[in-house]
């Protein structure tokens, strides 16, 4: 049979990621023995002959001399002379477009969140959507991130620009946060908003995030497009203390478990992933620090320090809110006597985070508020 | 967040606790490279290229290269931690620690008790082990059990990049002298890993994955082979618990105890020699604490009593594999009579 037999880049011990040949030993058309010194393979630690791993005729030479070039890529072709060259070739070019292939994919696997620097510090976020669509803006509760809207940002990204954010002393955002209070995280994020050129949003804030979302309007009402609240804070005095400084304290999968499930009407939707996933976040440096100062500036002694009810009272700024029945963190309670143009859901079948428990009649709903069909 | 191999895991650990903490200095045998010795400087960072880059970031005041005298380094290393310093030593592979064991166990380790509790010592000794790497007797051994029965000493082993990240950073924020096993075979092996610090308390186990009929805890390189085992199992129904203990002195019997009274069964895998390694540490003080738990007797997963073959063949036949690991799961799954016959 005749066979094609390809050569490539070697690893010379582990701390080899990539090399070049120095200089070919062997030319197009030589035989060559299994283990003779073919090439000179040059890294940045060291030089080495690099013996044949194959016996046959050297065919091609595909990487030239002085090319740096990473391990497994293809250097030669060793194949007997009865093998048609443009065999040689094609076996040449799929090699090729396949090692190209795995080298992408190892690379793509990078694309993600984005960080940029704003007058407060460094801000994560995902885009996703219409560069020149409405802008939505998301804003998680405590201890979230970005990733608490995965399963309703892709939706609403077919008609929007959406942008995930990460709170300060969260996800990957700076852990620095010098205002803590809800006033405080919205100057955050209105500082986002300028690092990346948006001058109003539609923004959709969860619990804490809720909160932010009321305080940017108070601040800064023109920025402002419309607000959907998702279990919001700063509608009424209560919220779960257990959970607040439960959440604070664990360092421990057991003991996070059942503060996670506590925030579904389900609470199998809590898997060992998102437990570790939030785990590592909170072993980050800073992260404590920053949770107990939010804690401690927003929800003293357990009881919410801050009501912005009045801001929901100005009829200009479209409003609703979206609650579930379930929620353990933050009474749906809450949602009721609200202004009248303020639109209110209850889902019955949803606990703390609607999100993540409804997300397609959560994404309708804010599509629908912001103007737009999904 | 991006994907980084064990090698740039603890890399990027030294980096950043070198940046926050100017008391952090780095030292051992070719860490830096090249000195007294005309060419490119860094050339090295260590044998196997973990510590590459720190000495163009920090200097040669923070990155010291040292004599090929481990009794010497590690012993200036204890002396610089006693003073003020967190020194940071690469005893290269750990098998070389015989010729300077007496620093480390009987001065390091006994600073804090014999001083009165008031000297501290915050040392880290970062070391290679294991085997599979074709290095042969001198270089292949995991003497982490010896470093664990030594009070005084903390002994961690990292199973993962991310893991080895943060318990490289708790361990240079450790007030006490910590022992850091890197498994040659890991180097390349790639995760996601925060680019930002974190650190990972010592004395709490992780649970890799959760199951009902066995308990596998696992030791370094050896956890994501319990993993391919535990997932192969799956497959047949069986259902199996993961430990990574992470460290083994101190070490998370309380996660262990708790997990072998929901399944009853234990199987512990451990690359060290069979002889007083951590497997048997185990087994005994769940056989102490557990027995009544227990619906099988413990199987312990660990090499033949003999050094390191240097053939290929036969080192790969040494060291354990998802295969025998999966064996000994089911051996504790047979009926009680069945293996009262084996």
């Amino acid at each position: 049979m005749a066979a094609i037999l390809p050569l490539t880049m070697p690893k010379f011990g582990l701390a080899m990621t990539e090399g070049m040949v120095a200089a070919w030993q062997k030319q197009p058309g030589e035989s060559i023995r299994q283990g003779e010194e073919i090439a000179d393979i040059e890294t940045s630690k060291i030089t080495s002959a690099y013996e044949s791993p194959v016996s046959g005729k050297l065919r091609r030479q595909v990487l030239e001399a002085g090319v740096m070039a990473p391990v497994g890529a293809l250097i030669g072709v060793v194949a007997d002379d009865d093998v048609p060259e443009a065999d040689v070739d094609a076996f040449v070019a799929d090699f090729q477009s396949r090692f190209a292939a795995s080298q992408a994919e190892a690379g793509a696997a990078a694309a993600g969140p984005e960080r940029v620097q704003t007058a407060q510090g460094t801000a994560q976020f995902l885009v996703a959507g219409p560069a020149e669509a409405p802008v939505i803006l998301f804003i998680h509760g405590f201890g979230g991130d970005l990733n608490n809207w995965m399963f309703l940002q892709p939706a609403l990204a077919e008609t929007f620009r959406t942008i995930a954010l990460d709170l300060p002393g969260h996800g990957g955002s700076t852990k620095q946060v010098p205002a803590p209070d809800a006033a405080g995280l919205a100057g955050f994020v209105l500082a986002t908003m300028d690092a990346l050129g948006i001058s109003a949003a539609h923004l959709v804030g969860h619990s804490m995030g809720g909160a932010v979302a009321l305080a940017m309007a108070a601040a800064s009402g023109e920025r402002v497009l419309s607000l959907s609240l998702i279990s919001p804070a700063g509608l009424g005095p209560e919220i779960n203390r257990g959970y607040i400084e439960g959440f604070i304290e664990a360092r421990r999968g057991k003991h996070l478990t059942p503060l996670l499930q506590s925030l579904f009407a389900d609470p199998t939707l809590v898997g060992q992933d998102m437990v570790e996933t939030v785990l590592r976040y909170k072993r980050l440096d800073g992260v404590e620090a920053a949770l107990r100062a939010i804690a401690a500036a927003q929800f003293p002694e357990g009881r919410q320090a801050t009501s912005l009810r009045a801001v929901l009272a100005e009829p200009r700024t479209p409003a609703q809110v979206i609650w579930g029945r379930r929620d353990a963190i933050i009474p749906a309670a809450h949602a009721e006597n609200l202004p009248a143009h303020v639109r209110v859901t209850l889902f019955d079948e949803a606990g703390h985070m609607a999100q993540m428990e409804r997300p397609a009649d959560t994404a309708e709903r804010i599509a629908s508020l912001a103007g737009g069909g999904i | 967040m991006s994907k980084k191999s064990f090698r740039q895991a603890i890399n990027e650990a030294l980096a950043q606790e070198m940046e926050r903490d100017p008391r952090v200095v780095i030292m051992g045998e070719d860490i830096a490279g090249g000195l007294g010795a005309p060419g490119e400087d860094d050339a090295w960072g260590g044998v196997l290229g973990v510590t590459k880059g720190l000495m163009g970031k920090f200097g040669r005041e923070r990155v010291l290269d040292t004599p090929i005298t481990e009794s010497g380094f590690i012993g200036a290393a204890a002396g610089a931690a006693l003073r003020g310093l967190r020194p940071v030593a690469e005893l290269m592979f750990v098998d070389f620690m015989g010729v300077c064991f007496d620093q480390i166990f009987n001065q390091a380790a006994k600073f804090r008790y014999m001083f009165g509790g008031k000297a501290t010592t915050p040392l880290v000794i970062r070391t290679m082990f294991g085997a599979g790497f074709r290095a042969a007797s001198q270089h292949s051994q995991c003497l982490y059990p010896i470093f664990t029965h030594i009070p005084g000493l903390k002994v961690v082993i990292p199973s993962s990049p991310y893991e080895a990240k943060g318990l490289l950073i708790q361990a240079i924020r450790d007030d006490d002298p910590v022992v850091f096993f890197e498994h040659k075979v890991m180097y390349d092996v790639e995760e996601e890993v925060p680019d930002e610090p974190y650190a990972i308390p010592f004395g709490e186990a992780r649970f890799v994955r959760e199951g009902d009929d066995v308990t596998i805890v696992a030791f370094g390189r050896m956890v994501s082979l319990a993993s391919q085992a535990a997932e192969a199992l799956a497959k047949e129904g069986v259902s199996c618990s993961v430990i990574d203990p992470r460290t083994t002195s101190p070490l998370d019997l309380p996660t262990i105890l708790e997990s072998v009274r929901e399944t009853g069964r234990l199987v512990l895998v451990d690359e060290a020699s069979p002889r007083c390694n951590l497997a048997t540490d185990i087994s005994a003080q769940v056989a102490e604490q557990a027995f009544d738990a227990l619906k099988a007797p413990i199987r312990m997963v660990s090499p033949p009593h003999t050094p390191v073959p240097f053939a290929p063949a036969l080192e790969d036949e040494f060291v354990p594999n998802a295969e025998k690991i999966a064996a000994a799961v089911r051996s504790t799954m047979r009926a009680p009579s069945k293996q009262a016959a084996e």
